[in-house]
């Protein structure tokens, strides 16, 4: 198929319909409503499921309801939104469905503005709805990586029964780039042996998350995380630049990373060897990768579009063998290059201090500045 | 085992043979059998999926022989709505409480129903949260005593009671919209005729359908099963008239 | 290579859809290219503005701080992007709507009476492509004639009985910035 250009919303959009999407349930909201407006007129003319909810919990709860009987569903949204849709992705991971959820994050906490931001790391890859449960998180950082890990979302959620999310950011949804459309799929009902789809001659099923008896909900956590177990040794997936002879290294998701990417460019022309590190899936995280390059580095930076919530992940698997610094723009704010070139010119200078809080030491930075 | 030959009652097909856990003298499992003979009589049991909701019929699952799913509180009306959507050749009903469908859920109901969306609804008004212990619900009567209005409910800080049936009739997505009682044998036989309607209503495509059941709850209410009866029949029925809310011109058709 | 370009202006001026009839001629080229615009309220009736960057490889950032290249459209963003211009950059100023002349003199600032322009053409919503032209003069990875393909390629249906005017809109505004590239001292 030829390149067009494609809006990351769109897109997203196009790329689930031509993975089977089934049936699509949404909200309006800034900056994501995109993905809303145009399954609202591509749905139904394949004869498909589209209803705009009376809210996200709604939307949930109808993705809920469609991901029990085993169709391709999905719904988006942006951070507010997604916050309220808590409670049913905990159930969702309860009752061991699958299902995709979008988010188009925007500058928080509360109503926060509709800039591009990064600050729901934690809420889509630790915490969010009650209770233990993991989740695959997708950070596509372009719009061709949008179309292509949509696709993917869908085949992840089923085959390890369980959420996919996917997190961008607003520029990524609002931003057009050329990108390659996968041809349509077939859709075709699998016939899960779980599905709540009326039973037409079987054995009635059940599909719920209670496990009254705690010695059974036990069970359920262990099994979830042993899926877990499976998901993290075959599913990581994160991008390599210039990390071969990488003295410095940059590490960022989504369009911090790809802004950082600018950057390591222009300190490589200045003659300084830095690389890049873009985790692709947030959660699992590419711990493996890491630690191989923690031998390898002198010093890290994290560059993040929030206060700093991947850096706990880094410094989870660096564990004070070598300097983390961090770098981060939150509340809506996008960095241009020259910011992240300042910092990585900053840490080639040295020295760089491996037992001080990444954190705090940005905050004096950036406050200093103020 | 021999089948007498006069045989007048027996448990449905499309009951599972688990014995319900509802209080004595309750009248979810009088509401649950009607829902299961008239699955049975439409011959819909294997194409039924039933949405559970959370409070007392939050194992209702467990008793009816069709597929079942949990919603959370609330949520059942959503649930419903995505699962119709993409099967909409089977039959979805969600079965809720007056907490679960007038409280918390209430967003949901009134949009699924404005929506059209064709499912059915099983809505159990016994005027209390009944699972966690008999706190006031929307629909407590003004000055009963619940464990949350222990001094009977105060409308001036309380709220008045919201009338569903009443409410949801204004809307042109409902097909039908009855509510009855299950508070002596005529009343029950009139609330299966109206079940039955309901899901013919939606078998034939003709929008939303809700049946409001008057109920009792002896154990919250602290009352001998025979009073709570009486209760309803005094105290609720004047409260929460029973009737005929909204029959849409094509469902008035329907003859059961 | 890489060069980027902030287009902006009034809201209804034209300015997103400029931004992507040079993406869409940058891609149709073969290069990368991303096209980002300022989003949300200030769609409606204020300032808008995009970003197109073009380059040979994986694009980074889709936003840049301080462009080679600029169209202002409007006198506010006239002011804004002279002074981020980087040095050396070239900034197209649709003189129909500012009433000074530029006041940095380490970049070039080429003026166009867009708005005449277009009414000449006969149609003043012309006046983005005029702009767009005029850039060219300062983008030679992209031709004339690659934008009149990704009007022809792109233009929806209902709007192709406009590509002629379009056309000579593009013209326009190319010639008449070569004429002040003219007056540039070498």
């Amino acid at each position: 198929m030829p390149k067009e250009l494609w809006k990351g919303n769109e897109a997203i959009a196009e790329a689930a319909v031509r993975a089977g999407l089934e049936a699509y349930f949404g909200y309006p909201i800034t900056p994501q409503t995109e993905v809303l407006e145009y399954l609202s007129r591509r749905m139904p003319e394949l004869g498909r499921a589209f209803v705009q909810a009376e809210s996200e919990l709604g939307a949930i709860n109808m993705v809920y309801g469609a991901a029990c009987t085993g169709v391709r569903v999905m719904s988006s949204s942006s951070s507010p939104g997604v916050s309220l849709m808590m409670e049913g992705l905990s159930y969702i991971a309860g009752t061991e469905i699958p299902a995709v959820l979008v988010n188009v994050m925007r500058g928080g906490p509360g109503l926060g503005n509709i800039a591009p931001a990064q600050g729901d790391y934690y809420q889509a890859v630790r915490g969010g709805g009650h209770g233990d449960y993991p989740r695959i998180v997708l950070a596509p950082a372009s719009v061709q990586e949008a179309i292509d890990l949509t696709a993917l979302s869908f085949d992840l959620a089923e085959k390890y029964r369980m959420i996919t999310m996917l997190i961008l950011d607003g520029s990524t949804g609002q931003m057009m780039e050329p990108a390659e459309m996968p041809a349509m799929q077939e859709i075709k009902r699998k016939n899960f042996e779980w599905a709540t789809n009326g039973a037409m001659n079987r054995e009635r099923r059940i599909l719920s998350s209670i496990y009254l008896n705690p010695l059974d909900e036990e069970k359920t956590n262990l099994r979830l995380l042993t899926r877990w177990q499976d998901v993290q040794a075959n599913e990581v997936r994160y991008k390599e630049y210039f990390l071969e002879d990488a003295q410095f290294i940059v590490i960022g998701f989504g369009t911090a990373g790809r802004v950082a990417l600018s950057a390591v460019r222009e300190a490589r022309a200045q003659g300084i060897k830095v690389g890049l590190l873009r985790p692709i899936t947030v959660s699992p995280f590419p711990y493996e990768a890491l630690e191989q390059l923690t031998g390898q580095a002198e010093a890290f930076l994290v560059t993040e579009m929030n206060t700093g919530q991947m850096l706990d992940d880094v410094m989870l698997t660096v564990r004070g063998r070598k300097p983390v610094e961090f770098y981060g723009r939150p509340g809506g704010v996008v960095p241009f290059p020259d910011e992240i070139l300042n910092e990585i010119k900053r840490i080639a200078a040295g020295p760089v201090p491996v037992h001080s809080n990444p954190r705090v030491s940005w905050l004096h930075r950036a406050t200093a500045h103020a | 085992m021999t089948t007498p030959n006069n045989l007048v009652y027996e448990r449905p097909e499309a009951f599972t043979e688990s014995p319900t856990h509802y209080c004595p003298g309750c009248t979810h499992g009088v509401a649950h059998r009607l829902v299961a003979e008239v699955l049975e009589e439409m011959n819909v049991v294997d194409k039924t999926i039933g949405v559970a909701p959370v409070g007392c019929a939050v194992f209702a699952y467990n008793y009816f022989n069709t597929d079942f799913v949990e919603a959370p509180h609330g949520r059942a009306p959503a649930m419903a709505t995505g699962i119709k959507r993409v099967l909409p050749e089977r039959v979805v009903f969600t079965y809720q409480g007056d907490g679960d469908l007038a409280s918390i859920g209430m967003a949901e109901i009134v949009h699924a129903a404005a929506r059209g969306e064709n499912i059915t609804v099983v809505f159990i008004n016994n005027a209390n949260f009944g699972m966690t212990g008999g706190q006031m619900a929307p629909t407590t009567l003004p000055g009963m005593k619940t464990s949350s209005s222990s001094l009977g409910r105060d409308v001036e800080t309380q709220g008045y009671p919201i009338q569903v049936s009443e409410m949801l009739s204004t809307l042109a997505g409902v097909g039908y919209c009855v509510r009855r009682s299950l508070h002596d044998p005529k009343n029950i036989r009139l609330s299966k005729k109206a079940i039955r309607t309901a899901f013919e209503t939606q078998v034939r495509g003709l929008g939303f359908s809700i049946v409001e059941l008057l109920s009792t709850c002896p154990t919250n209410w602290g009352m001998t099963p025979v009073n709570s009866l009486k209760f309803v029949e005094e105290h609720m029925i004047p409260a929460y008239p029973l009737g005929d809310y909204k029959i849409s011109e094509a469902v008035k058709q329907i003859k059961v | 290579m890489q060069k980027e370009i902030i287009i902006a202006g009034f809201g209804g001026q034209g300015v997103l859809f400029g931004g992507q009839v040079v993406a869409y001629a940058a891609m149709d080229n073969g290069k990368d290219v991303t096209w980002i615009p300022s989003y949300g309220p200030e769609m409606r009736g204020g300032t808008a503005n995009c970003t197109v960057v073009i380059a040979d490889h994986e694009i980074g950032s889709p936003l840049v701080k301080n462009p080679p290249l600029a169209i202002a459209l409007n006198l506010p963003s006239f002011d804004k992007y002279e002074e981020v211009l980087a040095p050396g950059g070239t900034l197209v100023v649709n003189q129909s709507m500012v009433d000074r002349a530029a006041k940095r003199d380490d970049i070039h600032v080429i003026m166009v009476p867009c708005n005449e322009i277009a009414e000449e053409i006969g149609d003043k919503k012309l006046m983005n492509m005029v702009a767009i032209g005029a850039l060219l003069t300062a983008l030679p990875e992209i031709k004339v004639e690659d934008v009149e393909k990704a009007l022809k390629g792109h233009l929806p249906t209902r709007h192709q009985h406009l590509l002629p005017k379009n056309y000579e809109a593009l013209k326009r505004g190319y010639e008449h910035a070569q004429k002040e590239w003219d007056k540039v001292p070498a």
